[in-house]
């Protein structure tokens, strides 16, 4: 928290820095707030002066004629006004349609809008930045940089500019735009009854997040929700940490001094790894089916990953025993990489102390490994938490279960909160604002718990113990 | 006189832990050979299916029937009924395309990250931190509309774009590694006159070779195994990836009395060789990637 305000305190800090050397700025620094370029063509910077004019006549051309009337949208009540129709031509007889406006699309070219206007509102603040170092060197009596100098400077102390904006308008349009966009989605009543083209749909404010936790039966999911959550929760504990202690006693078990092929042993489990996830989810799931080749070798029927009876707790225990085929050879080959490194010479002290083994392992194996380990033992909780996947392809969320089901909130009885998520968005009557609600509550319970482990754990705390 | 008691009583203990050893390692062959036949037994299950003579609706009812034989018609059911051959072409050419712009991203994002200091720098890897902890799902269906509105869907491209435009997310584990390279190498580089791009390419990248074998490896493997951002974009048969191509070869019949289960299984066995064959090759990068790497 403290990390926070202070940095809010730090941002402020600058812009009351960067506003004063505006006022006390030369001519061609408080010009160039208002015509990007000029001062630094006042200055000789000629090429880079035009190159700046020119992009703030391509901004205000955009927003003039695409821009701003999308961002307009995000303070009216609605996303388009226009409904579309069909009116009958008498001339020729036919219905005419008229094409509608389509909240979609309005909300997302808003969005691309936004962003290109936050992406300006950047390069406006280097072209001020810039302006006020002329006027700094100018001050010092040095001469102002030469483009040629300004080229050489893009492989040398600025190298990172050139490298890093290639990959980030990668990640500003596949990841951030996404993102943002089905955030703001949160805010709409964007579902089945409000499906664009034909229909539209506009902003509800927190609405949604009042459907989601509502009570009131037929409307609120509260009670859904908080058993998919504790679902979701029990599943992401039990996936994470059997995986993770089988998986090390099974490395500590090959790795023991006197054990003899402990390659071929190591082989059997990585060779589960090098079979691709999707493979073995989809094996293990025509293997656990009704007709599966489980139920003939036992001569039982049950439905492994269909059953029903309490709670459907069949299904639950078979997808975590699957994902500890899946994920116990992981460990062990982490676990026995990092067991070789544990210095030889804490045994010998440990030994010498007369340590019998299960205190060896108490107070010096599990420590390093919990050290060596705890980021990547957070990771896949979180992983856990998100691992669709597993859940998909082998149950798809089911089995139907008629408390969960009930009232439209499409729920199934091993669904994660990712899941029913993608259900909610997939399904015949997708409800996409309740399915962008439930992924800022991943994202919140992901986020909360990365940063308060991560900064809790040893490995951060002490990042020197073991080097 | 006590010494010698001593003696022959420490002698007794060994030989007594001796005998506890060989019982306690006993019992973790024991362990360990039911565990190992636990996690083989479904591989063989894969290939006994793939490799075995169905009838000839393909549907398949005991695991030992009596007239069993072995034989290679699932996969030449595989080419001729399906469209594998092309799949896999598809698949490999996205694998390639975005393993090397995943590659090349990823490298650039690290080295600026890890070698150069500016301002803007840990506020960038904050923002990083917290772009990774959406849930990927939730931008899926935007993602898909974004291509749309760029006329894209169901294209090989949108794939390569998709697949490798979020790759500077997964920076981590590279970063970390050239973290470990010494700062001494590059003042040395800087003292000669070079300049930032030829102390990337002539001192950090040829010290960093495990970690592009590493990011190329995972990055090509990537494309082989997702099936969900393939599933949403793609519809056109001509156009799936093997992931995908499989999944609905099975998939469109929900139960085991599936004609194509053994097709499925002929499939798997050639991708778990590729990508087993692939993996195996970069384990040892895997296991140093993710000790080292994430603890930085």
């Amino acid at each position: 928290m403290n990390k926070l305000t202070s940095a809010f305190r730090r941002f402020g800090h600058n812009v009351k820095q960067g506003v004063l050397a505006v006022v006390h700025g030369s001519v061609a620094v408080k010009l160039s707030c208002l015509f990007m370029g000029i001062g630094q063509i006042m200055r000789k910077q000629i090429v880079k002066g035009i190159l700046y004019f020119l992009l703030e006549v391509l901004f205000v051309l955009f927003m003039v004629f695409f821009g701003g009337k999308y961002l307009a949208y995000f303070f009216s009540g609605n996303l388009g006004t226009n409904v579309g129709d069909e009116i009958w031509n008498d001339a020729l007889g036919v219905f005419e349609y008229t094409r509608g406006d389509n909240s979609f699309l309005i909300l997302l070219y808003g969005v691309v809008s936004f962003i290109v206007l936050i992406v300006f509102a950047v390069v406006w603040g280097l072209n001020i930045h810039g302006n006020i170092a002329n006027d700094r060197a100018v001050a010092a009596g040095k001469r102002v940089t030469t483009f040629r100098q300004d080229c050489s400077a893009l492989i040398n102390r600025k190298f990172y500019l050139l490298l890093l904006i290639p990959p980030f308008a990668g990640l500003l349009v596949f990841t951030v735009m996404p993102l943002v966009f089905m955030i703001l989605i949160a805010f709409t009543n964007y579902d089945f009854e409000h499906m664009p083209p034909g229909q539209l749909f506009g902003w509800v404010g927190f609405e949604t997040f009042g459907k989601l936790f509502g009570l009131s039966s037929g409307s609120g999911f509260l009670l859904v929700f908080l058993r998919v959550l504790a679902w979701t929760f029990v599943w992401a504990v039990f996936a994470t940490f059997t995986n993770y202690f089988l998986g090390m006693i099974i490395a500590l078990m090959i790795n023991k001094k006197g054990i003899k092929l402990k390659s071929l042993w190591r082989t059997l489990f990585v060779i589960a790894i090098a079979v691709p996830q999707f493979v073995t989810l989809l094996l293990m799931q025509k293997i656990l089916d009704g007709d599966g080749i489980l139920n003939v070798i036992l001569g039982t029927n049950i439905r492994w990953l269909a059953d029903t009876r309490w709670a459907s707790l069949i299904p639950r225990i078979a997808i975590i025993v699957v994902n500890m085929w899946i994920g116990i050879p992981y460990t062990i080959l982490m676990c026995s990489g990092i067991l070789m490194n544990i210095p030889a010479e804490m045994y010998e002290a440990g030994k010498l102390d007369g340590a019998n083994p299960v205190q060896l392992f108490r107070k010096i194996v599990l420590p390093y490994m919990l050290h060596a380990t705890g980021p990547y033992l957070i990771t896949q909780f979180v992983g856990n938490i998100n691992n669709f996947n597993v859940i998909w392809l082998l149950t798809g969320g089911g089995p139907v279960d008629n408390i969960l089901y009930g009232g439209g909130s499409k729920a199934q009885a091993t669904d994660l909160l990712v899941t029913w998520l993608y259900r909610l968005t997939t399904d015949v009557s997708p409800q996409y604002n309740v399915a962008s609600v439930i992924g800022i509550i991943i994202f919140v319970i992901c986020a909360v718990l990365s940063l308060v482990t991560y900064n809790r754990s040893s490995s951060a705390k002490n990042e020197e113990d073991y080097q | 006189m006590n010494g010698g008691v001593y003696q022959i009583q420490t002698a007794k203990k060994r030989m007594g832990m001796k005998t506890k050893n060989a019982i306690f390692n006993s019992i973790i062959y024991f362990v360990l050979a039911v565990l190992g036949i636990l996690w083989v037994l479904p591989i063989v299950y894969l290939l006994y299916t793939a490799f075995r003579v169905t009838p000839d609706t393909g549907i398949i009812f005991k695991l030992f029937p009596d007239d069993l034989r072995l034989g290679g018609g699932n996969f030449a059911r595989l080419f001729r009924e399906t469209m594998f051959l092309r799949w896999l072409g598809n698949t490999c050419l996205v694998a390639v395309c975005s393993c090397v712009i995943t590659t090349l991203f990823i490298l650039m994002v690290s080295y600026a990250l890890s070698r150069m200091r500016f301002k803007a720098r840990k506020p960038i890897m904050n923002v990083m931190l917290v772009l990774g902890m959406f849930p990927g799902f939730m931008s899926m269906i935007a993602v898909y509309f974004i291509l749309k509105a760029m006329n894209l869907t169901n294209s090989l491209f949108a794939l390569i774009l998709v697949y490798s435009s979020g790759a500077a997310l997964s920076y981590y584990i590279c970063k970390g590694f050239f973290d470990t390279i010494p700062r001494s190498l590059e003042e040395a580089a800087i003292l000669d006159g070079a300049n930032q791009v030829s102390i990337l390419f002539r001192v950090t990248l040829p010290l960093a070779k495990p970690v592009i074998v590493y990011t190329v490896l995972t990055s090509f493997i990537s494309p082989w195994c997702d099936f969900i951002f393939v599933n949403t974009i793609i519809n056109d048969a001509t156009k799936y990836t093997v992931a995908l191509g499989l999944y609905r070869l099975i998939n469109s019949q929900n139960s085991s009395f599936n004609e194509f289960f053994t097709v499925f299984c002929a499939g798997a066995v050639i991708v778990g060789l590729i990508v087993g064959a692939l993996f195996m090759s970069m384990q040892r990068y895997y296991v140093e990637g993710v000790t080292s790497g994430s603890v930085k």
